[in-house]
């Protein structure tokens, strides 16, 4: 499989990670060897195997639905890197 | 003043032989003199660990005894530490201070433990060399050149080089047991669930898994007894009752049955890592063990197979950074998808990238079931290979690693090269298994390690059989000349 740099763009988009155009030939090779190397798995006989969801098959804990968080919205928004008057600043989103 | 195992230590601490205080500046002292050298670690918390250790030498001096109590550990930098930078080895987090405790250091602070730092690590677990940490790389402490492996790489050197008798680590797909094999080392990863991974930065969700790295099985038995413990914050927390996992250490091997899977001695095994291990298994041998030949015919889907899971769990897990609520931000993004976008490349490193740049892509629309599905599939293909081996073996061993450690940068532009130095140790994770690693011998000054994987919740038996070994060779307690 080889991936052109116009998919590596796309890729990158939904990824939300910048790449210049030499990255993106870097990516293009790096990922098409990567890809190769795992058409392994095409040889596999696979027919009638459930994917594993857990390998115990343990179930889904579910918790009580009590209230066991109190409001710790200045600790946390100490380690953001922008806030004002308890809000998370971004770019302006709506003109 | 000779140097302790962890377990020594706590009998002489104990006994009062020694303050925690002492201990405390003892490795401290080293830590300052001789990581230079090495880089095993990211931050060194003097101040916390000496008030630590005096408030231990308080609880000691009232007769109080927890199972570390005064005990000097490292972290590694994936374990969020309340109040101490927790970097996972990333740009992305250089100046992330955690707002709360991992599960995993709040029980070893309630048990007493003294920690000295924070241990450097491949960049959000994601490498095989330590090379991709933010903080450069980790050195071999048995020759410079070359890698500790990786990712928790920082623990295994810096345990080697006994400037901490214990350390934790996490293993996704070998980031446990390769570096201990490469450093020397005795290290365990439990089986999937057994350590809480709350707090533990998260890389592959269904994969990682915490657990000790020590100078002896008997250290990692008493870091587990720890460690290990249900926590309702984990979703995928076992529910168990609390084991002793150095209460089975004493018994004997006399009949115990060793698993020796054929595609673990193949082409790919380095000769002189092959006769080492050998070596190993004829001690186990004369200690009464019973080799049994085996087959895991789909170990050869283990490593693609791992390549498409962890990469499309970690894009998912890293999706968080995105630049506002904690972490690295970009200077003056132009609108909001500038932020994340550039944010993130700036924050991340090559090998990171690389795989949310593969996790994005099987898991993007239409290619689910030709990747993660069938993945999924084969991992239920390697798991069932195991349940029947042990249907007739105990555990399984082999080499931990196809080779030697490789010197830094041998490996750094082939990624598939460095994946596979994983080959043996992935399958453990892939099938939620124990696996250890232990030093089985030495070529020229390089260490070798021998594995063994575990059936579920058989960590007590791996330590067992590790244990045993060490009662009867030397290769644990060896350390590299230059860190005496």
């Amino acid at each position: 499989m080889s991936l052109t740099s116009d998919e590596v763009r796309r890729i990158a988009h939904l990824a939300r990670l910048a790449v210049d155009d030499r990255e993106a030939e870097g990516f293009a090779a790096a990922l098409s060897d990567i890809f190769d190397f795992v058409e392994a798995l095409n040889n596999a006989d696979i027919e009638g195997v459930a994917p594993m969801a857990h390998p115990l098959d343990a179930e889904q804990r579910l918790r009580p639905d009590r209230v066991t968080e109190s409001d710790q919205r200045e600790r946390f928004q100490d380690i953001a890197p922008a806030v004002e008057g308890g809000v998370y600043l971004v770019p302006r989103v709506i003109e | 003043m000779t140097l302790d195992t962890l377990s020594g230590w706590a009998r002489r601490l104990q006994a009062g032989e020694i303050s925690s205080r002492e201990l405390t500046e003892l490795y401290l002292d080293r830590i300052d003199r001789l990581d230079p050298g090495i880089n095993s670690f990211v931050t060194v918390t003097r101040e916390q660990a000496l008030a630590a250790a005096d408030a231990a030498d308080q609880r000691l001096a009232q007769g109080e005894r927890a199972p570390l109590l005064g005990l000097p550990v490292a972290q590694k930098d994936i374990f969020c530490t309340h109040g101490v930078r927790t970097s996972c080895g990333s740009r992305m987090l250089d100046s992330f201070v955690a707002p709360y405790d991992a599960t995993v250091v709040e029980r070893m602070n309630a048990a007493g433990a003294v920690m000295l730092g924070k241990t450097n690590m491949d960049e959000f677990a994601m490498g095989s060399s330590n090379e991709t940490s933010y903080y450069g790389p980790v050195r071999n402490p048995w020759d410079p050149e070359r890698v500790p492996g990786g990712s928790s790489g920082g623990s295994a050197a810096a345990v080697a080089a006994r400037l901490v008798p214990a350390a934790t680590g996490t293993d996704t797909g070998g980031s446990i047991r390769q570096p201990a094999a490469f450093c020397g080392v005795t290290g365990l990863k439990p089986t999937y669930g057994r350590v809480s991974r709350y707090g533990m930065i998260a890389f592959a969700s269904s994969l990682d898994q915490g657990g000790p790295m020590a100078a002896s099985a008997e250290d990692c038995a008493l870091m587990l007894n720890a460690m290990a413990g249900f926590d309702p914050r984990d979703s995928t927390s076992l529910e168990r009752p609390d084991e002793d996992f150095t209460a089975g250490l004493d018994r004997d091997l006399k009949g115990l049955r060793i698993g020796l899977p054929r595609e673990y001695f193949g082409d790919g095994l380095h000769a002189d890592v092959r006769r080492a291990v050998q070596d190993a298994l004829a001690v186990l041998r004369e200690r009464g063990a019973e080799p049994v030949e085996i087959s895991l015919p789909n170990s050869n889907l283990s490593v693609p197979a791992y390549y498409v899971v962890a990469p499309a769990e970690c894009s998912s897990n890293l999706a968080r950074y995105d630049g506002v609520r904690f972490g690295h931000r970009c200077n003056d993004p132009r609108d909001l998808m500038d932020l994340y976008t550039r944010s993130r490349a700036e924050g991340f490193g090559a090998e990171v990238k690389r795989r949310i740049m593969i996790g994005t892509y099987v898991l993007s629309a239409g290619y689910y079931d030709a990747y993660y599905l069938k993945a999924q599939k084969v991992r239920q293909l390697i798991a069932e290979d195991f349940r029947r081996a042990f249907e007739r073996v105990d555990v399984i061993a082999g080499p931990t690693t196809p080779e030697l450690p490789f010197r830094l940068g041998e490996k750094s532009a082939d990624p598939i090269s460095m994946y596979l130095s994983d080959v043996y140790t992935i399958a453990a994770n892939l099938a939620g298994l124990p696996g250890l690693s232990m030093p089985a011998g030495t070529i020229g000054s390089l260490p070798v390690g021998l594995q063994l994987i575990g059936n579920y919740f058989e960590e007590g038996r791996l330590l067992n059989v590790a244990h045993q070994f060490q009662q009867e060779t030397g290769w644990h307690q060896r350390m590299p000349a230059t860190f005496a």
